[in-house]
């Protein structure tokens, strides 16, 4: 019987992709790659570092089964894992991933001490009391006063923004950047229409709702249209 | 059947026993078979206000521990003949003598005797907050034209609204000075019911009457010449279902009927 080849290995600009097969077991997959990478072991000293990329194909793997393979070839030689892609995914996980997409529409007042987290884009018809907390995985639009905390982009997203028809909120966070309010808000400034985006200069700045349209034109969901 | 109220305010020293008394005095007086229970249990002083403290003989703790019956407990006041009950806190124990289901059956059995219970519901949102508000089924929150008591309000109202037993939550704005209301130093009551967003069902002037009367063991409700009273009164006529216009705040020259004219937002 001819042996199929489960672990080819292929070299590109970026470094090094693992092509591995699909179609056989687990355990034979992960003893062929010690195999593969011991026989082409060349110890060469100071030699730079060699990104790789693993590409499944229709393999899901757990999180452990992930780590297993990092560490086999993180082990064998001067190589760092960049990135390891599958077609597959759970349900759950494309749950998520619909999830982080979608946008989560409530009519309610968050009061004080409440908190109101969704894991995508936040659509909230009514007010933030001081006190109260929204956060989102996406952007904040709020039909109503921001006056308590909205932290948009929870994960890392820096190009979250938070719009709002009242803005005078007592903090301000995009990902991982902060912004109190000031000591006093005065009572003549209306701070109608406004949103608040993290600039180039990476502070997160307050400005009229229009210059969205320039600033993130990827918050439009629709084309055309008009 | 009854109507048990929870009056409540989440911050301290707002006037809810005041409030409690005065609203329980006043519809009294229009006729009603009203019972007061006193939920703050170790710290108690409805009685105080009420002027009944010499004769207490049992309290709420003695009744849901089944040394004695409902009625038993009670305390009459005399100057409603049979319409004015009190039901103390105890003075010995602590919030955690009493649980919320507890609360619930006792209020229950209440009901079917009287036509309104006023819980008077201690300061926090701790287990004696949990007691109070276990057996009602409308809630007043009382606040004053101060920060830190709106906030609490707003915390409070947040956890009523999600008590599904209990109706939409509605607003007494307390102590009121015209003056600095006027000049802006203090929150004005449009301030106050936008940011809370609850139905407003009475404002109450500041008075030295008050206090005058509450240490003499007479709620203000009985005396019927101050604006203090006549506010509680005005709030026992709209739980009674009357509509009633707000007070005019002070002598300025916002009279009744600009006052309704604001209630719908004409300016």
């Amino acid at each position: 019987m001819k042996k199929t080849h489960n672990v080819m290995i292929k070299g590109t600009k970026d470094g090094l992709t693992l092509h591995l097969n699909d179609q056989c077991s687990y355990l034979e997959l992960k003893e062929e790659l010690e195999e593969k990478l011991s026989i082409h072991h060349i110890e060469v000293e100071e030699s730079p570092l060699i990104s790789v990329k693993i590409q499944l194909g229709n393999r899901y793997l757990t999180a452990e089964q992930e780590e297993e393979l990092k560490e086999l070839v993180r082990h064998k030689r001067n190589l760092v894992v960049g990135d390891i892609t599958s077609n597959v995914i759970t349900k759950e996980e494309a749950n998520k991933l619909q999830e982080v997409n979608d946008i989560f529409s409530i009519t309610s007042i968050v009061r004080s001490g409440q908190i109101l987290e969704v894991p995508g884009d936040l659509l909230l018809v009514g007010d933030v009391n001081p006190g109260g907390t929204v956060l989102a995985g996406g952007n904040i639009f709020i039909l109503g006063a921001l006056k308590g905390i909205a932290h948009a982009g929870v994960n890392g997203m820096r190009e979250a923004v938070i719009a709002a028809s009242v803005m005078i909120p007592s903090q301000l966070r995009i990902a991982d950047c902060l912004n109190r309010a000031p000591d006093h808000y005065n009572k003549e400034d209306h701070h109608e229409m406004e949103c608040a985006y993290i600039d180039d200069s990476n502070h997160i700045v307050i400005d009229r709702l229009q210059v969205l349209k320039h600033l993130r034109p990827n918050i439009n969901r629709v084309k055309g249209g008009y | 059947m009854g109507e048990a109220i929870v009056i409540t305010s989440g911050k301290g020293g707002v006037g809810k026993t005041t409030t409690s008394a005065n609203l329980g005095t006043a519809l009294a007086l229009q006729g009603k078979k009203v019972c007061l229970i006193d939920t703050d249990i170790g710290l108690r002083n409805l009685d105080v206000v009420l002027g009944l403290e010499n004769r207490i003989i049992y309290d709420l703790v003695d009744v849901v521990e089944g040394r004695c019956k409902i009625h038993q407990a009670l305390v009459k006041d005399k100057r409603f003949d049979d319409n004015l009950f009190l039901l103390p806190a105890a003075q010995t124990s602590d919030k955690s003598a009493v649980n919320p289901e507890q609360m619930k059956k006792l209020v229950d059995e209440l009901k079917q005797e009287y036509d309104y219970i006023i819980i008077d519901c201690p300061a926090g949102i701790e287990q004696g907050y949990k007691n109070a508000v276990a057996g009602a089924e409308k809630a007043i929150v009382v606040t004053t034209p101060e920060v830190s008591a709106v906030r609490d309000a707003d915390r409070i109202i947040g956890l009523l609204e999600k008590e599904e037993h209990i109706d939409p939550p509605k607003l007494i704005i307390n102590r009121i000075r015209n003056h600095m209301m006027s000049s802006g130093d203090m929150l004005d009551i449009d301030d106050i019911t936008t940011h809370l967003s609850i139905d407003l069902i009475g404002i109450v002037m500041d008075d030295d009457e008050v206090i005058r009367s509450s240490n003499q063991g007479e709620p203000i409700a009985l005396n019927p010449n101050s604006k203090a009273s006549i506010a509680y009164r005005n709030i026992a006529r709209r739980i009674l279902g009357e509509s009633v216009p707000l007070q005019a705040i002070g002598e300025s020259k916002t009279g009744v009927f600009s006052k309704i004219k604001k209630l719908f937002g004409v300016k």
